[in-house]
């Protein structure tokens, strides 16, 4: 392999193979949201356990540079058994600890846009926000 | 002697005025600048003239009495008259008025002119090719006025579709708005032919030479432009200073853009009557050391040889775009390798255009990933974004190589 800093074998193997991708059948909410500048964009649908609180399953789709695609998907098996709580606490070093290599400051929207659709998704359903798209312009 | 039988450069002799060039990014990583597209880099004579002025002479220009001002106002004043004669403008400084950058000589005219021209039944013709810089100001200007804006459609292989200029460009027609060169596409558009044809139409002729005045001869006048606009940091000059070309009479004609100190020549409560031409549309403290600088990137490009640069990107260009498209996985859009200027856009199958750039980051070689402020030209091409490597009088075969090794391993790293 190519040396790379940026593209470790994890970061391209779920670019390759993204998880949890396509879409629910019966999903708590959903949103989508975009990089308008490169054209990332990201739907998140995350699917509630019973206690309305839990986080049982998430599905995403979407097309982007594999910085933001394999965020999503590394996201999507982060976050079930999380509560909304705990996802809406979520912040920037999660997701850059998540994808455990060094991002540059140009890319950092790359990499926190699957985060935000999800926090924004799970605002807009709790009442707290209103929004059609996320963007992270 | 014609450009095809220019001599060719002396790049290794040219790359000693440049030391920037010979910097590493990263630990034992040459820099490759392809970014030439978006700044060119600056010659250390440039550097020299701008500190010397700032060394020797600092001064505000026009107002002085003093020895320092006068010296920054001649200096200042001759920028105007170098540029001018660079760009063939007989009339001298009066038809050359310096602004930020090309935006705001677009937006000089689009509010001089425009604003009071324009207004319902009329149209503004561009191209699907035009940079955001004419694109955004002409659709925001007719929204203010009424007016339409039409564009004249870009062929599959990157040219401008003529038939469908001759269709749009009516007596309905005010301006015709047209990029000289594509920052996207590469492709040198037929300018002195649509001159003609919006003169047919009586409509005014502006170009955007933004990528165009760096690389070749340009000659308003033979032109036949109406309007010509370029920027200081992409011919080897300082950013912060742009010019505006502008036919004499028809500068004449039209109000100042910005009002203030400078663009008057007598000022009461109630009035004011502006100052001659170029200042007229320089209201403020100007660009002084950048207008002084780009007189001393004139300087250095004319003593290479405005044939010789446009003949060495030509040579550039065609060796990037024949090993480029060796791979059947590289698209490159636009005109065929040997008739655009010195860029190629491209799409690497399967890689974001994002991704590409950083990896080819990681090999020293700078580029622009994105959409090289043509969004609409980039919604007809079908990409959302592309990877964009352009070439300048410093760059060698040598530099396309690692350029082309770069994608290679971009392409091996993301293979499936």
């Amino acid at each position: 392999m190519v040396g790379s800093d940026m593209y470790r074998q994890q970061i391209l193997d779920h670019y390759r193979n993204p998880r949890n991708h396509g879409e629910l059948e019966d999903p708590t909410f959903s949103h989508v949201g975009e990089n308008p500048m490169c054209g990332d964009e990201i739907t998140m649908d995350v699917e509630l356990a019973e206690d309305g609180e839990t986080i049982e399953r998430v599905a995403f789709r979407g097309e982007g540079c594999a910085i933001s695609q394999a965020a999503a998907s590394m996201l999507s098996e982060r976050l079930p058994g999380k509560t909304l709580s705990e996802l809406r606490e979520m912040d920037r070093d999660d997701v850059l600890d998540m994808l455990g290599v060094d991002i540059s400051p140009m890319r950092i929207k790359c990499a926190v846009l699957a985060e935000k659709v999800a926090q924004d998704g799970a605002e807009i359903y709790l009442g707290e926000k209103d929004l059609d798209r996320t963007s992270t312009e | 002697m014609g450009v095809q039988d220019a001599e060719p450069l002396d790049v290794e002799r040219i790359r000693e005025d440049f030391p920037i060039l010979d910097r590493e990014v990263g630990e034992g990583t040459d820099l490759v600048y392809l970014d030439n597209g978006a700044t060119s880099q600056t010659p250390e004579s440039v550097v020299e003239t701008m500190s010397e002025y700032y060394r020797t002479y600092n001064a505000n220009v026009h107002r002085g009495i003093h020895r320092l001002s006068q010296e920054a106002s001649i200096a200042y004043e001759d920028a105007h008259d170098r540029v001018a004669e660079f760009i063939g403008a007989s009339g001298g400084r009066e038809e050359v008025a310096f602004t930020k950058n090309t935006t705001e000589s677009m937006n000089v005219v689009a509010y001089a002119w425009g604003l009071s021209e324009l207004g319902p039944g009329d149209e503004v013709v561009l191209t699907q090719m035009e940079h955001h810089a004419a694109l955004v100001t002409w659709q925001q200007i007719a929204k203010k006025t009424g007016a339409e804006v039409k564009f004249i459609r870009v062929t599959d292989d990157g040219y401008l579709d003529l038939d469908h200029a001759r269709e749009l460009i009516t007596d309905d027609t005010e301006m015709v708005s047209v990029v000289h060169v594509s920052n996207t596409l590469g492709t040198v558009n037929p300018v002195s032919e649509l001159a003609d044809l919006a003169h047919d139409h009586d409509a005014l002729f502006f170009v955007d030479g933004a990528q165009a005045v760096p690389n070749r001869p340009v000659d308003v006048e033979a032109i036949d432009a109406d309007f010509y606009a370029f920027s200081g940091h992409k011919m080897c000059g300082p950013t912060g200073v742009g010019v505006l070309y502008g036919k004499r009479h028809l500068l004449e004609e039209m109000d100042p853009y910005l009002f203030g100190g400078m663009m008057i020549k007598k000022v009461t409560f109630e009035e004011s009557k502006w100052n001659d031409l170029p200042w007229k549309f320089e209201a403020g403290t100007p660009p002084i050391a950048e207008g002084i600088g780009l007189h001393a990137a004139v300087d250095y490009l004319e003593s290479i040889g405005m044939d010789r640069i446009q003949r060495h990107e030509e040579r550039i260009v065609e060796y990037a775009y024949d090993r480029l498209t060796d791979h059947d996985d590289v698209t490159v859009f636009g005109p065929p390798g040997d008739d655009r200027v010195g860029l190629v856009s491209f799409d690497l199958d399967g890689v974001h255009p994002h991704d590409v750039s950083q990896i080819l980051d990681e090999h020293g070689v700078a580029v622009r990933a994105g959409d090289h402020c043509t969004q609409p030209l980039h919604d007809v091409l079908g990409v959302s974004a592309t990877t964009r490597a352009s070439f300048y009088l410093y760059n060698t075969r040598e530099e396309v190589d690692a350029l082309v090794e770069a994608v290679d391993a971009a392409r091996e790293l993301f293979a499936v």
